[in-house]
């Protein structure tokens, strides 16, 4: 082959086609995107090569099927990963926004309706600074920032956002975000006494507090989300949905409980006492400048995500339109759910426009006195309705 | 759980704690000013603690011994910027008591005026301080908003938003005017309903009451033995007022009542100050009246001496955050020999170890919030 | 005259006093709800306590020093909450001997007025719980209100 047509190299395979699918059996309209995107980039690529050398191996290895899907592969994590940031991002302009009319106030303006002040704010925090405090404990004080950022970043991506969009379709999705989710508040602990600082100690241990007091409740609740969809899986839950009603309607104490345990979760007002600026400065945050800071921010925000993609998940049908048919449901499931989670959001904008801090005592007093029976009772009665075959 | 101090103590038994200071101030969102508070906790609970103010000490009462009567009035603006207007009544008035002389009729009523707008400006604020220090900004951009009309009150009256140099030894500086009248009213009217906003926002929500409701406990005998006033005293069951028990300018002639609670909690000191806000607008709507039924042509400004006789003469009154007093000896020049103010957050912070003590290092912002602090008349 | 006056006239208290006190307390002067008295500087904690437990004052609104060059004034005001009434009490001291009872065990609001008055003016309250500096660095080794410490441009 002296000389080939580009069409030769770019030729839009199918991907589940390629024996080297990370997928098994199921379509993941990312990767096929991604990997239709590397078509076109190795293609063009190869066929240039293949121009100056004709026949040269480079060319056949950079479109062959392991080189195309291990590069597909890198361009899809960037895909997952830019969506669910735009995500948060909007999710960040809509609270100021929210915020601000909530106020009396415009909110942000700075360009696109002010949702451009998201990045001259991250600019900023990036370019402070660098300051770390003489005396604290550097390794345990970088590692712990590191892992509060990594778990929300990680869980943000591994929220399924419908059938085809999601990274592993796990046989347990919900059981392993909760897991990570949970994790956050051990590292803002360790954190907390690593900053050598006494705010951030007692912000860390109310982390603790806080996560002692909500952890149970929502356990029992997701369980109780999986025991009436009879599976752990998401697709699987929103399926059961599909078939049924949403879970709302059954489980409605435990749909709101669920949302203010998931506010808590997510350490939002009026939960967000491991940060309560008026008496602990910023709380665990407290020696973080700069850069760090700014990340911290950002986590925050991607964990109040996942925390509005799990209500979505358990109570309000996933992916799925109101009285729709499949096929109309197949459509943009992404946005649906994107929609949802957004009004989720929006809530817990209003929520904290409205309420106050609350004091550590009687988080715990609400979280083990209120929400613990609440999520008990929630889930007798769906064993009831289960029992009785009504679902 | 009114009236009574939530049992928060913790039986340790055998074990063993070790206490903490944390050094609160005087850069912290809580105090909201230059001021410290050094608590010490054990795990959540505060067992101790210490202001430490002096930050802003600029020797105000020196600095008076070297200038004129007039040019003091300036400078009392400045000791509490949210509620100048009373600071520079209150030293007109101790001067005008020197020289033996009082103001028109007129004057004192605009005075009044002057001191019932700076009042709800300063409530206001405290409010909006009271929304920070719980959590929640809503309530601190709504009371700011409303505070802003009663600013630009102040503007009609004066020319000026905050510093206000309005007062004159012997009257005011100039009469109110028909712009003013129309806008005092029209501000009240919007503010008397706008305000339930804010209390609707406040009042109906359980976590703003429950944060408020049993912290900061004291009783009556020990307000009044600590010397706390204002509001936060009137909170606590102490049923004294001086516009009402000892009154200055006209406060014998316009009819107003003064809200005492006896809970002796944050939450009756906050309900204190929102009825305040409440009778100062119906003071400010009777001193417009009795304003214009003396008339254009009455005068509202005396001539006085720049020399005060040698003496010594003293005033109170009650200051949105409570009673302040200037004690002025003169020795017959043109500059006093010795002024001395009485400032009642001086008094109010000192307080503040029996306030904390016992409660939540939560409840420490809101319960100092009570006390309204302002550092610029603490200090002096 | 020993039972406790809750709403005390002037006139009851310029009586109450010179019954009680006879020259050490001279009430000098009365006003509408206004008592003008001098106290010998001995007398100053029994004539506070007597006030306070007799007159019922339960408010001590200020306690402040002054300077008059030849010699050093401590000015007690005492409110009584159920009527307005108002005392002054005025203390001479030499200069000689700057120390007077403190009254902080009667009224723990003149701790503080106590405080300041000894930092700005070095008067000595004795038995004062923590008579430290407060407004002023503890580094402070004068006493800037004194008429003595001029501020410039100050004849």
């Amino acid at each position: 082959m002296a000389y080939g047509s580009i069409l030769n190299f770019i030729t839009f395979d199918d991907p589940m086609a390629n024996p080297f699918y990370p997928f098994g059996g199921a379509y993941n309209l990312p990767f096929d995107i991604s990997y239709k995107l590397w078509d076109i980039i190795g293609g063009i690529i190869a066929w240039i090569i293949n121009l100056i050398f004709p026949d040269n191996g480079v060319s056949q290895w950079l479109i062959s099927a392991e080189v195309s899907n291990a590069f597909a592969l890198i361009i899809f994590m960037l895909i997952i990963f830019i969506v669910v940031f735009v995500c948060t991002l909007l999710s960040l302009w809509m609270e100021r926004k929210v915020l601000g009319r909530l106020m009396d106030r415009r909110g942000t303006m700075i360009g696109l309706k002010g949702f451009l002040q998201c990045i001259a704010d991250g600019l900023k925090t990036f370019m402070k600074e660098n300051t770390i405090p003489k005396k604290v404990d550097k390794m345990t004080y970088m590692w712990t920032l590191s892992l509060v950022i990594g778990t929300s970043v990680l869980i943000a991506c591994m929220v399924p956002l419908s059938p085809r969009w999601f990274v592993v379709d796990y046989g347990t999705g919900l059981l392993i975000i909760m897991a990570l989710f949970a994790l956050a508040p051990f590292f803002i602990l360790v954190s907390g006494w690593a900053q050598n600082n006494k705010y951030s100690l007692i912000g860390g241990m109310r982390a603790a507090e806080l996560m002692i007091s909500y952890e149970v409740p929502i356990l029992i609740m997701i369980a109780t989300t999986c025991l009436l969809a009879g599976s752990f899986n998401i697709g699987a839950i929103v399926d059961a949905q599909f078939s049924s009603t949403w879970f709302f309607i059954p489980q409605i104490i435990g749909f709101i409980t669920f949302v203010f345990c998931a506010t808590a979760e997510a350490e939002r007002v009026p939960f967000d006492i491991a940060e309560a600026e008026a008496e602990l400065v910023e709380g665990w945050q407290t020696e973080y400048a700069g850069m760090k800071w700014g990340l911290i921010m950002l986590a925050e925000y991607f964990r109040g995500y996942v925390s509005c993609a799990m209500i979505v998940i358990m109570y309000l049908g996933g992916w799925l339109i109101p009285f729709a048919s499949a096929e109309v449901n197949g459509l943009v499931p992404e946005i649906v759910f994107l929609l949802k989670a957004w009004f989720v959001f929006f809530v817990m904008i209003i929520l904290r426009g409205a309420l106050a801090r609350v004091r550590t005592d009687q988080i715990v007093n609400i979280g083990w006195k209120v929400f613990m029976p609440l999520s008990v009772v929630n889930l007798a009665i769906v064993l009831v309705l289960k029992i009785g075959g009504i679902y | 759980m009114t009236g009574e101090k939530q049992n928060l103590s913790i039986d340790n038994g055998t074990m063993d704690t070790d206490k903490m200071w944390v050094i609160m101030g005087p850069q912290h969102p809580f105090s909201h000013g230059l001021w410290t508070l050094k608590a010490q906790i054990d795990g959540e609970i505060v067992t101790d603690a210490e202001p430490i103010v002096g930050y802003l000490h600029r020797g105000w009462e020196k600095e008076c011994e070297n200038r004129a009567y007039p040019k003091i009035i300036p400078m009392a603006d400045r000791l509490c910027y949210a509620a100048s207007m009373t600071y520079t009544h209150l030293y007109c008035l101790t001067v005008e008591k020197a020289l033996g002389i009082e103001a028109p009729e007129k004057a004192k009523y605009i005075r009044m005026i002057g001191d019932e707008i700076c009042r709800v400006q300063s409530h206001l604020m405290w409010l909006a301080a009271v929304g920070t220090d719980l959590g929640n900004l809503t309530v601190f951009l709504w009371a700011m908003r409303e505070r802003e009309y009663f600013m630009d009150l102040n503007v009609r009256l004066c020319g000026a938003r905050m510093t206000t140099n309005f007062t004159r030894i012997g009257g005011v500086r100039n009469d109110t005017t028909d712009l003013f009248d129309r806008d005092v009213l029209r501000c009240i009217d919007r503010f008397e309903k706008a305000v339930w906003d804010i209390i609707a926002l406040i009042d109906d929500s359980s976590i703003f009451v429950s944060r408020m409701r049993g912290t900061g406990y004291l009783t009556r005998e020990q307000c009044a033995n600590l010397g706390i006033t204002g509001p936060a005293m009137r909170g606590t069951g102490v049923d004294f007022d001086v516009r009402r028990d000892d009154p200055y300018s006209n406060y014998d002639k316009v009819e107003f009542e003064v809200p005492v609670l006896k809970d002796g909690d944050s939450y009756s000191r906050y309900l204190v100050r929102i009825e305040e806000l409440f009778q100062s607008c119906k003071i400010i709507k009777q001193c417009v009246q009795k304003v214009n039924a003396l008339g254009k042509s009455a005068p509202y400004r005396l001539k006085v001496p720049s020399k005060v006789p040698a003496g010594r003469a003293f005033a109170r009154i009650e200051d949105p955050r409570g009673e302040s007093m200037m004690y002025l000896v003169a020795d017959g020049t043109d500059r006093p020999y010795r002024l001395k103010v009485r400032s009642p957050i001086f008094t109010n912070v000192s307080a503040s170890k029996p306030l904390v003590q016992g409660s939540r290092i939560a409840d420490v912002p809101v319960i100092m919030a009570m006390i309204d602090m302002c550092l610029g008349e603490t200090d002096r | 005259m020993a039972e406790t006056l809750q709403n005390p006239s002037v006139q009851q208290i310029a009586e109450y006093l010179w019954h009680r006190f006879e020259d050490k307390a001279v009430v000098t002067k009365t006003e509408e709800r206004r008592v003008y008295a001098k106290v010998q500087k001995g007398d100053i904690f029994d004539v506070c306590r007597f006030i306070h437990d007799t007159l019922t004052f339960e408010h001590a609104t200020s306690v402040l020093g002054n300077d008059m060059v030849d010699h050093l004034e401590v000015v007690y005001h005492l409110t009584n909450y159920y009527t307005g009434v108002m005392i002054e009490l005025t203390v001479d001291l030499p200069t000689d001997d700057l120390h007077i009872a403190s009254v902080s065990s009667i009224w723990d609001g003149a701790n503080w007025h106590e405080r300041e008055t000894y930092e700005l003016f070095g008067i000595v309250f004795d038995n004062h719980p923590k008579l430290e500096r407060l407004l002023t660095p503890d580094t402070y080794e004068f006493y800037p209100f004194r008429k003595s410490y001029k501020l410039r441009g100050q004849p």
